[in-house]
């Protein structure tokens, strides 16, 4: 009896020798490479994360921790594609309306508890409470789980919600209707299980560092508001002794020269590159400056409502003024990180997504600025009666820099008159909202690696078309596309009615463009929603 | 004196009640709230949150829900951007980071200020007065927010001899660049007040006299000089001192501080209500304060002062 705590604390130490320093200055499994003594990944964050809370978080960067710390039914490998994360897989119904889950039976807490399916359904049950009231309790909805809007709307009690656990091991989802892309979305923050008894014991601050259990690669052990947050690796996630990365620490450096500047004095191992700094930086470290296509996209919308001007409602002029954007000088000579020139409103890089061939694509500029100008004058704009309007953007320089680059094109090339607005973030967004606008700037990220996400936004119904665009063709087809097996010629439909109607100027499509330090293995560049786990990255021996 | 150090406090908290009022309503008008968004909340998502924070309620109901929660509970309500935080962890927090680089950048200014200040009066018109009348005009026009980045250049990239920003508990290796950068404008202010104000004391008729006595000049300087000189010094040090504990957002920007002044600002554009009033009732209430301690050390200096 006696020996048995010395017997414990061996196996104990025993253990972690096993799973803790198995790959410190060993060579990495798959590409052989010399690991580094210290594991340690640094980088910046521009603002303190929203919260690590799964059902809550609504920011990129608070996503970003949130998807170390919580493991969700399937991940996302470096390429973007689905892979097994705590369920090994699932089965859909042949009616596709019932997606049933297994879990793998190893998987814990970070305080020992199993994962069980019971977690999942008390998460998502939470993501829709009218009780919690999540930022982002639309996405269930979004997802199709059934009654999840009725739950929102306080209509039906949340204990309706369509998804259940036959057993410890089994999760069962009810869709309201068939959705191709629904196993894409349990990748998302919003449908990371939370482990119940943490939650109920400890309330709003659950996730604190003293308090919070999780179940991923990670746990958060520090939180400094406003300056840092640290987490660490997790010896109870199920493939701990395949995570080679043991801290990862998130810096918040508002300024992004400052970041920079750090970032070159060895401080940290990843920032952003300010705009128009990518070439030079691309000289000096070669290897380290590095852009990939992100999920994103960057346009101008038309008031297309009562409220906008009279001028915009004819296509001639929307089309006139998007032909003549030399998107080459915008891409090229401002922003000059690898962003992509924008014709369609959907990114090229969208999964199984193919560009269509709009016309003013294969147009040169020259061509394009010929036809503008004819466009324009046949609707009866020229120098005696010149075109007007006022386009806003959030303040930024880099907007301003586009927007003043815009106002000037349209004003050698076609004497238009524009006059620019900047406004703070949240009242551009009132403004825009409320169309109290002629010609607004925007942008989407996608919320899935799927057209849908961008497309449903130029929908009549949607609550993001700012514009108001209405076309009967286009809402038809994106609701044929929630349930048709072939969606690619849906898209290319839809693409080439907007390319028709012009009721956004598309400018450019996103470039993630990092300073990434040539020690850092394993980045997704090629996952376009760059989501990326610390578990999947490793520090090089220099 | 105690009579009139009781009416100024009485008078304060009708000032502050006012204060609040202000800005609470001054929020309610500014366009967009805590919860406008890119993404524009469902109609039912939005109606459930704004009831968890009672944001249905008509105004006057929140106004006074907020009162009572301070006056009971010293409960200055929740943030509306950070759930597992509310405005009492966020000041508790951040209060005490900017008062430690605040504190610290006003104690700096002011000796150096003064000394270079006094320095200069008594060699007036000597290479070191002119190099601190040339310093003291560049200082002045080097903003903290060029200052700051040009700092991080030289001692973290450069040189390597500091971290380019955090607090890490306050270390001062952490505090050396934010105090640079939040002191070298006033040092410079000081100078110029301290320079001028004491040329002209010393010129005046009772320094004369002094002089003629036959005082030490050493003497003539600190016991006579130095008190009625220091008295346009104080009344600029009041204001100073509340503007560099409160924070600056300048510093929180650059050096990762985690200060107040980054979260006031940001609860501004956050739409974080109850942050945003939190704060300034703080601001408000160290104005109040400090304007009262400026007047009582003017009774100390200046005898002719009376209350």
């Amino acid at each position: 009896m006696k020996s048995t705590p010395k017997i414990l604390a061996a196996m104990l130490l025993g253990a972690t020798a096993a799973t803790g320093s198995a790959f410190a200055a060993g060579t990495h499994p798959v590409t052989g490479e010399a690991l580094a003594e210290q594991q340690v990944f640094t980088y910046r964050v521009l603002d303190e994360h929203s919260s690590v809370d799964p059902q809550i978080v609504e920011d990129v960067s608070g996503s970003d921790v949130v998807r170390d710390l919580f493991e969700g039914l399937m991940n996302q490998d470096a390429q973007g594609r689905l892979v097994p994360g705590t369920a090994t897989g699932y089965t859909v119904s042949d009616d596709r309306l019932t997606y049933t889950f297994s879990l793998r039976d190893n998987a814990k807490w970070s305080n020992g508890d199993p994962v069980v399916a019971g977690d999942f359904v008390y998460a998502w049950k939470r993501a829709v409470s009218p009780e919690l009231a999540s930022p982002y309790s639309w996405f269930m909805e979004l997802m199709s789980i059934e009654n999840a809007a009725r739950i929102i709307a306080g209509d039906v009690p949340v204990d309706e919600l369509g998804v259940s656990a036959p057993d410890d091991m089994t999760l069962v989802v009810r869709l309201s209707q068939p959705l191709p892309y629904f196993p894409q979305m349990v990748t998302h923050a919003t449908t990371f299980p939370v482990n119940p008894a943490v939650v109920e014991a400890h309330g709003a601050d659950w996730t604190r560092p003293e308090n919070i259990v999780s179940n991923g690669a990670y746990v958060l052990t520090e939180h400094i508001p406003n300056e840092r947050s640290v987490r660490e690796r997790n010896p109870m996630y199920w493939d701990a002794e395949n995570v080679i990365l043991e801290r990862t620490v998130a810096l918040v450096i508002n300024d992004e020269n400052t970041a920079l500047t750090r970032w070159l004095a060895g401080e940290l191992d990843r920032t952003e590159v300010p705009a128009g700094q990518f070439p030079r930086l691309q000289k000096e470290h070669p290897g380290e400056a590095i852009s990939f296509p992100r999920l994103c996209n960057y346009y101008y919308t038309f008031n297309l409502s009562e409220s906008g001007p009279e001028a915009f409602r004819d296509v001639r002029v929307r089309k006139a003024l998007a032909l003549a954007v030399d998107r080459k000088i915008i891409t090229e000579n401002i922003l000059a990180g690898g962003q992509i020139e924008a014709f369609t409103f959907t990114p090229a890089a969208t999964a199984e997504f193919e560009v269509p061939d709009v016309e003013i694509a294969s147009m040169s500029q020259a061509e394009r600025d010929a036809m503008a100008k004819t466009l324009l004058a046949e609707a009866g704009y020229g120098p005696d009666n010149p075109l007007k309007f006022e386009m806003i953007y959030n303040t930024s320089e880099s907007h301003k820099k586009i927007a003043v680059a815009m106002s000037q094109m349209w004003k050698q090339k076609l004497g238009v008159e524009t006059t620019l607005a900047n406004m703070e973030w949240k009242t551009f967004l009132e403004v825009r909202a409320n169309q109290g606008f002629e010609l607004a700037r925007g942008a989407w990220c996608g919320d899935y690696n799927e057209a849908s996400t961008f497309l449903d936004l130029l929908t009549s119904p949607s609550g993001y078309n700012d514009g108001k665009y209405s076309n009967a063709m286009v809402d038809e087809l994106m609701t044929l596309a929630k349930i048709a097996d072939d969606t690619q010629a849906i898209y290319t439909r839809v693409e080439q009615e907007i390319a028709d109607d012009v009721p956004i100027i598309p400018i450019y499509h996103y470039a993630g463009v990092y300073m990434l330090g040539s020690d850092v293995g394993g980045w997704p560049i090629s996952n376009i929603e760059q989501n990326w786990y610390s578990k999947d990255l490793y520090k090089i021996a220099e | 004196m105690t009579a009139y150090i009781i009416r100024r406090i009485l008078v304060a908290v009708p000032t502050l009640v006012v204060l609040i009022l202000l800005c609470f309503f001054l929020m309610q008008v500014a366009p967009g709230g805590p919860f406008t968004s890119e993404r524009p909340l469902p109609p039912q998502v939005l109606a459930n949150i704004e009831a968890r924070y009672g944001l249905d309620q008509p105004l006057w109901k929140q106004m006074w829900d907020y009162l009572v929660g301070i006056v009971t509970r010293f409960d200055f309500g929740p943030s509306f951007a950070y759930r597992d935080r509310d405005v009492n962890d966020i000041i508790a927090h951040g209060f005490p980071i900017t008062l430690t680089y605040g504190l610290i950048s006003f104690v700096v200014a002011t000796l150096a200020g003064m000394g270079i200040g006094v320095a200069a009066a008594i060699r007036h018109n000597t290479w070191l007065d002119y190099i601190a009348v040339g310093a003291t005009f560049s200082a002045q026009a080097l903003p903290n927010f060029v200052m700051a980045p040009i700092l991080v250049i030289v001692f973290t990239w450069q040189l390597g001899w500091l971290p380019g920003g955090g607090w890490n508990g306050g270390q001062w290796q952490y505090l050396v660049m934010p105090v640079i950068a939040l002191s070298t404008s006033y040092v410079a202010s000081i100078t110029r007040i301290m320079r001028s104000s004491m040329l002209e004391t010393l010129n005046s008729s009772f320094i004369r006299t002094a002089r003629a006595k036959g005082l030490p000049e050493h003497k003539v300087v600190w016991r006579h000089a130095m008190k009625p000189a220091m008295l346009p010094v104080v009344s600029y040090l009041g204001p100073t001192f509340v503007a560099m504990i409160t924070g600056s957002v300048v510093i929180d920007v650059y050096f990762s501080t985690g200060g107040i002044g980054r979260a006031y600002v940001d609860s501004a554009l956050n739409r974080d209500y109850a942050v945003m009033l939190g704060v300034t009732i703080l601001y408000g209430g160290l104005t109040v304060l400090f304007n009262l301690l400026v007047d009582v050390a003017y009774a100390w200096l200046d005898p002719k002062i009376r209350y």
